[in-house]
């Protein structure tokens, strides 16, 4: 049941997503938001670099991966939390979808999985141009796949259980998805060591950016594709596997949070009679 | 009936038409003007989170200034006065200078940044509550009304306007005061009364651009949600809102950057941001990224203005009516 319910909700997502346009055009209109900010970044370099004279490359790579993945974070989140918002208001399909047999829990996964996928292909985009054309200085040990492949999981697990605890909130609250939708990612993109090292931010700061599992994900992915430099992340005291671990245990940590808010809050909009309620979006 | 009779009924009519048309552009501006402000979220949607971007790209530069900083007082065998750039300090007051002029520019490109971010609240509302609003009215069955009240259109995307205008306003300065003081920025103002001049037709043409980008949404459904969304970061981009759009005409970006800087000039907000900073920081990096001077760009601008309010009536009326033949108007969830 759960994976036939993953599978039509993945469908369901993918044509809401798509089909308003060719798929040539969709995938265009997908990939070049995502590239015209990885070259807002480059022409700040490139602008910094010619006022002082000053390059610095191991810097550059640093912040151009951890834009590049973070291309996950805001498709992610969005994928998730949106779709109790665009069933309930804008489609106001959602008491047909929620009184048949299915998980809701795992619909929403579904739906938000067209959007990972599109997000993986901007990624991969990126981080291809930035290594062809840009000098980014990509470095990969074949030995390490694995463990990327592992981080990579982890880190979209982690990041759907954040977005659903967000979807449980939507339940109830009424028309702030747009706000939701850039606030908690807002949030991550400063906090977590995305752009530049946790140590350029103020101590409680960096603080709250090590009590935020993607912190960690970032980290160890820029580890794995980035040759060794020295830029001080903030985090250089943990090793690759003592990251893995902070990692897993976070993203379980946030699975269970997700579930405990979910239900929680699809238990008080029943009560309150909010599941299928209008707000004028 | 005589020409003079008519001539004379439509005389009388211009009055009421005049009150018609200013009862519509207040009643479609007081949602935005009062309505908005009733709910007291914005301070938190709207002004504090847009601060998060912000001091994301403030932390950019912050971080690779450091980086510059720290080369710059690094000594080693072969600079013991630290690196000038790509070249060894030659001694103390070299080294000095260096970092005084490195520590400036990090505080123009920060201020540039605040500034930046503060003006993109302007253009996600040109994008989001003027160019796509006739899709949203369309989509929760509003604008079918709209078509049937006696009112000009362009009264109704002016209220939008004006309404639009203030409450970023509000917002934008709130930002504004907030990111200046959190980040420290120094400011420099030379010449106040042109740069408030610059503010206003900057918005005005911006505003311009989005009614006439409102009735050539008229046609669109869901094309209108990511076409909107699609004029994000890439105007972000090709105008400069995180770095000075002049960088484009640097000889290492050739003829496409000066393709990209000429394309960028037709959007409002790249000449006005450039013509800010030149009068909120004179002299900042050599002045070797400024566009042109403030006083040229405040008339290009003030050009820019006329042509999207005169291209906007044309299309409004054009799409209209096409919208109308193609039965597109009230078509909802397309």
């Amino acid at each position: 049941m759960y994976w036939r319910t993953f599978k039509w909700a993945a469908w369901l997502g993918w044509e809401m997503d798509s089909n308003w346009t060719e798929p040539a055009l969709f995938l265009l209109y997908s990939v070049i938001k995502p590239i015209a900010g990885a070259f807002i970044l480059v022409l700040m370099y490139l602008v910094f670099a010619a006022i002082g004279n000053f390059r610095d490359p191991a810097m550059f790579s640093f912040i151009y991966v951890g834009n590049a993945f973070f291309i996950f974070v805001g498709s992610t989140l969005f994928g998730t939390f949106q779709v109790i918002q665009s069933d309930r208001e804008w489609y106001q399909t959602i008491r047909y979808i929620y009184v048949s047999p299915i998980s809701y829990y795992t619909y929403i996964v579904g739906r938000a999985a067209s959007k990972v996928a599109v997000a993986a292909l901007a990624v991969v985009i990126t981080i291809a141009f930035g290594a062809a054309f840009l000098d980014v200085g990509l470095h990969i040990d074949a030995g390490e796949v694995p463990m990327f492949l592992v981080t990579l999981v982890l880190g979209l697990f982690c990041l759907i259980s954040i977005g659903i605890c967000l979807a449980g909130i939507s339940f109830l609250t009424a028309r702030h998805t747009h706000g939701l939708a850039e606030g908690i990612p807002g949030i991550f993109y400063v906090f977590c060591g995305v752009l530049f090292p946790l140590t350029t931010l103020p101590a409680w700061a960096a603080d709250f950016g090590r009590a935020i599992p993607l912190t960690y994900w970032f980290d160890i992915t820029r580890r794995l594709l980035l040759p060794a430099n020295n830029i001080d992340t903030g985090l250089s005291f943990f090793n690759d596997a003592e990251i893995l671990a902070l990692l897993l245990a976070s993203s379980l940590a946030f699975f269970i949070l997700s579930v405990l808010i979910f239900k929680g809050a699809e238990y008080l909009a029943r009560k309150a009679g909010k599941i299928d309620m209008l707000t004028s979006y | 009936m005589s020409a003079a009779t008519v001539t004379k009924r439509v005389a009388s009519r211009i009055p009421h038409r005049i009150k018609l048309n200013l009862q519509a552009i207040v009643g479609r501006a007081y949602p935005r003007i009062i309505g908005a402000n009733r709910e007291p979220s914005w301070i938190f949607f709207e002004a504090v989170l847009p601060l998060l971007g912000i001091a994301a790209y403030v932390f950019i530069y912050q971080a690779i200034g450091d980086r510059a900083v720290a080369a710059i007082l690094q000594a080693t065998s072969t600079a013991p006065w630290g690196m000038c750039g790509d070249h060894a300090c030659a001694n103390a007051a070299e080294q000095a200078a260096y970092l005084s002029a490195t520590q400036a520019n990090v505080n123009a490109l920060i201020g540039s940044v605040v500034l930046g971010g503060t003006m993109i609240a302007f253009w996600l509302n040109v994008l989001w509550s003027m160019a796509s609003q006739l899709y949203w009215e369309k989509e929760i069955g509003n604008l079918q009304l709209y078509m049937m009240a006696p009112m000009s259109r362009m009264a109704l995307l002016g209220g939008m306007a004006i309404g639009g205008m203030f409450m970023t306003s509000v917002r934008a300065v709130t930002t504004l005061v907030v990111g200046v003081l959190v980040f420290s920025v120094v400011l420099q103002l030379t010449n106040p009364l042109l740069l408030l001049a610059v503010f206003f037709v900057t918005l005005i043409a911006l505003y311009g651009m989005g009614m006439m980008l409102a009735s050539l949404y008229l046609l669109y459904g869901r094309e209108a949600w990511n076409l909107s969304s699609l004029l994000e970061e890439p105007i972000f981009f090709t105008s400069g809102f995180y770095f000075p759009a002049g960088g484009f005409a640097s000889p290492q970006f050739g003829g496409l950057g000066r393709a990209i800087l000429t394309f960028a000039t037709f959007i409002p907000a790249t000449l006005g941001l450039d013509a800010m900073r030149q009068l909120i920081f004179p002299g900042a990096w050599g002045g070797k990224f400024w566009i042109f001077s403030p006083d040229v760009e405040f008339g290009i601008l003030i050009l820019l203005a006329v042509a999207f309010l005169i291209l906007a009536r044309s299309a409004l009326a054009y799409l209209e009516m096409l919208a109308r033949r193609e039965g597109r108007l009230t078509s909802r969830h397309q």
